[in-house]
């Protein structure tokens, strides 16, 4: 039994990892002031070039390149329409989707049908081979630790550096912060890159670790997912990497619980539970002011205008 | 979303469009028969809209100038649907293939709006003079993958990832349970259900799961390769779904079950160019060769292969059928008594399940 729930266990990790990346993103993106709703879609082009790259190259580090690129790029583009010609954020978000999906499926094209084995585990010689502790802490691929780093580090910009303190004084306050001399757009335009190089290696995770292939809109809602675990998090980034895991956990659990046939909870009631969460979180906070205060980045979703 | 299939025709159709429409009535017969089909998926799905566009293809490569096809892709079941179906009718196609469960009503309210021009409904029971519906017996090839799993398992527990508790999916983990329990009693199914068609991160997420619980076999009602490249990964075996998935996961696909349209809808489509064709409701088999397989993987040993065929023959022979009795419900009650089969009738509403799946059915 042990042996099931340490397997249960590396399984939750696979399925939090993308969540972790995409929502760390997007968290520092709403911190400094803009919402974008293009996770699903950067994290999808992400997929596909970093699938392309690695079955051109068959370098596995030129494939999250790829997909680390190919989501700033989607986000430039948003950046751009919403930063400098100040397009509405909520619906260019949603359109970013839209495309992403669009054109993930034409590139991949070509690429329906090509098998790839997988991005390799890190293999510690002494270490991977300790009992339990083990194959829980070593023996993952890379990106799974790359993930709980960012984390720590966006944690540590956010809260000790003095450039995190300009990125969250641009996001509460841009009239101010733009009165105090701080490039507004500029800090948008790099958190908004930051956000999407993040959703494109969640996307490089999902088609090269999770389900090493590419098939046309294989997020299936992981970047909506991610968008309300920022929401969930109260836009704090150690809570981020436990929603992700709770969410990754429960799913994977109610898996384990119908393959056991011991509990049997309806799987659709599973499916919407993360968002019922963040609904929950949602009510939570809007009844406590202060927290609101505290976290919420106060303008986000507002269009900024230098010369107003 | 609209795609014309043959580049060169792509200007030339752009630039008649309107003229095709308005005379669409008085074409001369040089004209190519146009066919439209409505996907419920993207064609790269690899499963089963891209079983029904290699179908398409099929005709065009039959037909070549003869005719020009035409697909919409990923069009949601609903009033989306019902648009996408008159377009099409609307704009002189003169055969329509809907191929998803959820097109039945708007196919029908178009068709009688347009009573000149044919539909084929994929899965569907709602049938009209111009309307046709086929669907295939893949129960028949899920009886093929169950003996293949009986005689291979070593823990006695086979995998079985399901999307949705529907007849269709009810009726497949059925036929594969009884299958395998005749070549070997103790064997008995877990399955998993997962809500989805295609969403190969929790595919793969309930493949684990389930080879966490001790199952070495593990089959599918899900449309992406995810659980067969997790079994090759862990070093179990599974089965493809819809197509022939074994460049995902050579070492662990066992075989498969191929949705193959190819020569029904070229047959369809020549019917329906000279003048013979007519409502039909077809639910075909292995005979027909809509429920395709393809090579067995190279792990499987000789006599299970020709136990495996044993079985498909006899299908086709019909002196098989995969709900032959003595079957049993979960309870233990008989559903068939020894030598009598379960009807179309409770095939097509089948919502229990038979004795050696694990767990209970949702409803």
């Amino acid at each position: 039994m042990n042996e099931t729930i340490l397997l249960a266990i590396l399984t939750i990790i696979t399925a939090a990892t993308p969540l972790v990346f995409a929502a760390i993103g997007e968290l520092v993106v709403e911190k400094s002031g803009v919402l974008n709703l293009g996770v699903e879609g950067m994290m999808l082009v992400g997929a596909v070039s970093s699938f392309t790259a690695v079955h051109v190259t068959g370098s596995a580090s030129l494939g999250v390149l790829a997909g680390m690129f190919a989501g700033v790029m989607l986000a430039l583009i948003f950046a751009f329409l919403t930063l400098n010609l100040q397009s509405s954020q909520v619906a260019t978000g949603l359109a970013l989707t839209i495309f992403g999906i669009g054109v993930s499926a034409l590139i991949g094209q070509p690429l329906i049908g090509v098998a790839y084995e997988g991005l390799p585990k890190v293999q510690i010689p002494v270490l991977s081979d300790i009992p339990v502790l083990g194959r829980l802490f070593f023996g993952h691929d890379i990106l799974v630790y790359c993930s709980i780093a960012l984390v720590i580090a966006v944690s540590w910009f956010l809260k000790r550096t003095r450039a995190g303190l300009i990125l969250r004084a641009v996001g509460d306050s841009h009239d101010a912060a733009h009165a105090l001399g701080y490039p507004v757009i500029r800090v948008r335009y790099l958190a908004t890159l930051f956000g999407g190089g993040c959703a494109g290696l969640a996307g490089a995770y999902l088609s090269m670790a999770y389900a090493p292939m590419w098939v046309e809109n294989m997020s299936a809602g992981r970047g909506w997912i991610a968008l309300a675990l920022v929401v969930f998090a109260s836009w704090q980034p150690s809570r981020v990497l436990f929603g992700a895991y709770l969410f990754g956990g429960i799913s994977i659990l109610q898996l384990h619980a119908q393959a056991s046939g011991t509990i049997n909870i309806p799987s659709q009631l599973m499916s919407m539970l993360p968002y019922l969460a963040t609904i929950i979180v949602l009510v939570l906070i809007s009844r406590d002011q202060g927290r609101i205060r505290r976290n919420a980045p106060a303008s986000i979703g507002k269009a900024f205008h230098p010369t107003t | 979303m609209y795609r014309k299939t043959v580049l060169a025709k792509k200007l030339l159709a752009a630039a008649t469009g309107l003229l095709l429409t308005t005379f669409s009535g008085i074409l001369s017969a040089d004209d190519p028969f146009k066919i439209g089909f409505v996907y419920v998926g993207p064609v790269g799905d690899h499963g089963w809209t891209y079983r029904h566009d290699i179908g398409r293809q099929a005709i065009e490569a039959e037909f070549g100038d003869k005719v020009e096809t035409t697909f919409v892709e990923s069009v949601p079941e609903g009033a989306d649907a019902e648009r996408v179906i008159r377009k099409l009718a609307s704009s002189g196609h003169g055969l329509i293939f809907t191929t998803s469960f959820g097109y039945m009503n708007p196919t029908v309210k178009v068709a009688k709006a347009f009573p000149k021009v044919k539909f084929e409904h994929a899965t569907g029971y709602k049938r009209a003079d111009n309307v046709s519906t086929y669907s295939a017996r893949f129960y028949e090839g899920r009886a093929v993958l169950g003996t293949i799993a009986g005689m291979m398992t070593k823990t006695n527990t086979v995998g079985y990832i399901a999307s949705f508790p529907i007849p269709e999916v009810v009726r497949g983990i059925n036929a594969f349970t009884i299958a395998m329990r005749k070549v070997n009693p103790d064997a008995t199914v877990k399955v998993v259900w997962v809500n989805t068609w295609y969403d190969p991160g929790k595919e793969a997420d309930a493949a684990k799961a389930l080879i966490d619980q001790g199952v070495d076999i593990v089959t599918q009602h899900t449309d992406s390769p995810a659980p067969l490249q997790v079994a090759q990964e862990r070093g179990v075996m599974g089965f493809g779904q819809a197509s022939d998935m074994s460049a995902f996961a050579p070492d662990a696909q066992l075989t498969s079950i191929i949705d193959n349209w190819d020569n029904y809808y070229v047959e369809r489509a020549r019917a329906a160019m000279d003048g013979s064709w007519a409502s039909e409701d077809v639910w075909a088999g292995i005979d027909s060769g809509m429920v395709d397989f393809p090579e067995y993987g190279a792990m499987v040993p000789d006599d299970v292969k020709a136990a495996a065929d044993v079985i498909k023959e006899s299908i086709v022979d019909g002196s098989l059928h995969p709900f032959q009795g003595p079957i049993k419900d979960q309870s233990g009650k008989v559903i068939a008594e020894e030598g009598a089969t379960i009807d179309d009738g409770t095939l097509l509403g089948m919502d229990f399940y038979v004795e050696g799946v694990q767990g209970t059915l949702p409803k």
